[in-house]
């Protein structure tokens, strides 16, 4: 089995491809994330991971996996759908924020500036996708007569640390995926991808020809939701 | 009987106040936390009360441009009123949205950090200058009265006094100067007014992903609107704080204002006909699902009962049928006014009760993370609270202030 063990692992692949990318000056990157619907068995475990890394309160979820029933029983299927933000190359979120709070890096990910947001939630209107959650500072132990020490873990959003015990920003904002920027930056993929146990995701630089994102979203069988709004999402799924 | 309601409207002001205190105290201490607004719908009554509260201000300005612009004879004598309503309604609405952001403290960012891409954006500028320009017209309108009484006794006069800030002159022209500077203000009220309540509408217009929301006639209905409650407010006002009440010329004014609040009511119903059933027969999946959660949803009443009912109907029989009697009049108004919220909730939260991709309703679960929608105890009793103080300044200012009094400049 020589050939199978030369073949390199996709993780492995797509790390590469990262750290390719993070060679080039910032606006020559172009993050794209590709979601193999055929592969995602609903686990969502990618949905957890992504609070687990961004230490999301309650209320506040980055990827719910969708869930919808396709047929009437007993010839029934499902499909599982999950939706991170599109990171839109025409966001509209990103004109309606009134204070500049949010807006597209070179790199194509829309960022939200926690300490420029005054909380006024127009670009959750906004989205067509809903991918935009508000941080009112909720917490699970809420109820419960001991605080606990998870809850007040430091969240590296945006590569700073965020303080949840201050019970400042990022409580009060609106907030939503970033495709871990953080981790990007660090050269490791988004939490969501490396989680999937199926692989259903695939994450990468398009500009970059070479890097298995570019070549799956040259297939025919990709879509991307409501192109219709012409938001150009750079989340493309395989269908 | 005016008596009698201004008795009544004292103690719903207070009542509401010390009551609604308790929700202030809720928004300060526990926050959003207390809210059901959240991250699916995240706008809820206290936006709905910002827009409704802002086109009762639009609404009972644009009335007083027509004594200091179109110097309608008739009307002369309700200006200062349709001003001083119009500030009071303007306060309330800046409170509410205010303490609506997430982080209020934040609000000046508004100011130096402004994008004007954003039609949010543009509103604090447009609501500064409103703000300047009612100030400024409501003292010039009041200029000669407060001179008059700035030898009252007590804190009136006291009042009146510092407020004319030495302009004594009354004279015959230096009131004629006042009444051409008033009419230049007026002139320049107009285009704000329609600038800033056509731009709340158009903030909402905008909204591509929305569509319950994105039309060209939004904006339109939303200046309609606020003409239709801001006019009926001011018929209110009139009909029971106006002056000379009792005298055959108040009723004559009285009289005329329901007329016209008659007019730009029907107006506003065939808006609404014109969208909705536009809207209904195209039967596009996410306007139509917000049309029918209007229509058959859960609050079906808000719309057929509070709405159309007692909003609507009543008040138009009673401006058709008894548009003669002050106390109609006046009823209607109120009737028109108040139940005006309804509106405006049924313009922000169809919209924003609809699933935008199938699935997330059941995908995920949390506080905010939900499609029905009904203002908690805190959004309820803050609302009430901010109307309340603002009813207080009314009632007070009205107390204090010659806004009744008889030197009209105009
Ligand atoms: S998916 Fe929504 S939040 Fe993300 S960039 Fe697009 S419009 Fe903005
Ligand atoms: S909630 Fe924050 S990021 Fe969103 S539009 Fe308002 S200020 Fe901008």
């Amino acid at each position: 089995m020589p050939d199978l063990l030369e073949k390199q692992n996709v993780f492995v692949q797509m790390q590469e491809d990262i750290k390719r990318a993070l060679q080039k000056p910032v606006d020559e990157r172009r993050w794209v994330m590709v979601i193999d619907l055929r592969k995602c068995v609903g686990c969502s475990a990618c949905t957890i991971s992504c609070v687990a890394e961004n230490k999301l309160p309650p209320g506040v979820v980055y990827r719910p996996v969708l869930e919808s029933e396709i047929g009437t029983y007993p010839n029934v299927t499902r499909r599982f759908m999950p939706r991170p933000c599109m990171q839109c190359d025409e966001p509209p979120c990103v004109p309606v924020c009134p204070v500049h709070a949010t807006w597209k890096r070179p790199d194509g990910i829309v960022a939200i500036d926690y300490e420029q947001c005054i909380g006024c939630r127009y670009c959750i209107t906004a989205c067509p996708y809903s991918a935009r959650t508000f941080d009112t500072g909720h917490t699970y132990d809420e109820g419960t007569p001991e605080q606990m020490v998870y809850e007040l873990l430091t969240n590296f959003e945006y590569g700073q640390g965020w303080d949840r015990e201050s019970e400042g920003s990022p409580i009060g904002n609106v907030r939503k995926c970033h495709f871990c920027l953080h981790r990007l930056e660090e050269g490791e993929l988004p939490a969501c991808v490396t989680t999937c146990m199926g692989v259903a995701n695939y994450f990468g630089d398009a500009n970059d020809p070479d890097s298995i994102v570019a070549k799956l979203i040259s297939r025919p069988n990709v879509i991307r939701l409501k192109e219709e709004m012409g938001t150009e999402p750079k989340v493309y799924y395989l269908v | 009987m005016s008596k009698t309601v201004q008795r009544i409207v004292w103690v719903a002001a207070i009542v509401g106040f010390v009551v609604g205190l308790y929700g202030l105290w809720l928004r300060v201490s526990v926050g959003h936390q207390a809210a059901n607004y959240g991250s699916y719908v995240p706008w809820g009554l206290w936006v709905a009360g910002y827009i409704y509260c802002i086109g009762l201000s639009a609404g009972a300005f644009l009335m007083s441009t027509l004594v200091y612009v179109f110097r309608i004879e008739r009307l002369k004598s309700i200006g200062k009123l349709s001003l001083f309503t119009a500030l009071v309604s303007l306060f309330a609405a800046l409170f509410m949205i205010w303490l609506d952001l997430g982080h209020p403290e934040r609000a000046y960012k508004l100011v130096l950090n402004t994008n004007f891409r954003s039609i949010m954006g543009w509103m604090i500028w447009l609501y500064a200058a409103y703000f300047i320009l009612l100030l400024v017209e409501l003292w010039f309108a009041m200029r000669a009265d407060l001179v008059a009484c700035s030898d009252d006794a007590g804190l009136r006069g006291k009042l009146c006094r510092f407020l004319s800030f030495g302009k004594t002159d009354t004279s015959e022209a230096a009131r004629t100067a006042d009444a051409n500077i008033l009419r230049v203000l007026g002139a320049i009220g107009v285009p704000l007014a329609v600038a800033f309540h056509g731009g709340v509408g158009a903030l909402f217009g905008v909204v591509g992903a929305r569509p319950y929301w994105n039309s060209g006639l939004t904006p339109i209905m939303f200046l309609v609107g606020a003409l239709a409650s801001g006019g009926a407010l001011l018929t209110f006002v009139v009909a029971f704080w106006g002056p000379k009440v009792g005298s055959e010329e108040h009723r004559k004014v009285v009289v005329f204002l329901g007329q016209i609040v008659l007019g730009l009511l029907l107006f506003d119903l065939l808006l609404e006909w014109a969208e909705y059933s536009i809207s209904l027969y195209s039967a596009v999946p996410a306007e139509a699902e917000s049309l029918r959660l209007v229509l058959f949803g859960d609050y079906w009443w808000v719309f057929w009962i509070v709405h159309l009912l007692i909003g609507a109907v009543v008040p138009i029989l009673l401006l058709v049928f008894r548009g003669r009697s002050v106390g109609a009049v006046g009823l209607a108004g109120a009737l028109i006014a108040i139940t005006f919220l309804s509106v405006r909730l049924n313009i922000v939260l169809p919209a924003l009760a609809v699933e935008e991709l199938e699935g997330l309703r059941t995908a995920f679960t949390g506080p905010g993370l939900t499609f029905a929608y009904s203002p908690s105890l805190m959004e309820w009793l803050f609302f009430i609270w901010t109307i309340s103080l603002a009813g207080l300044g009314f009632l007070i200012g009205y107390k204090l202030l010659p806004i009744v009094r008889t030197k009209e400049v105009a």
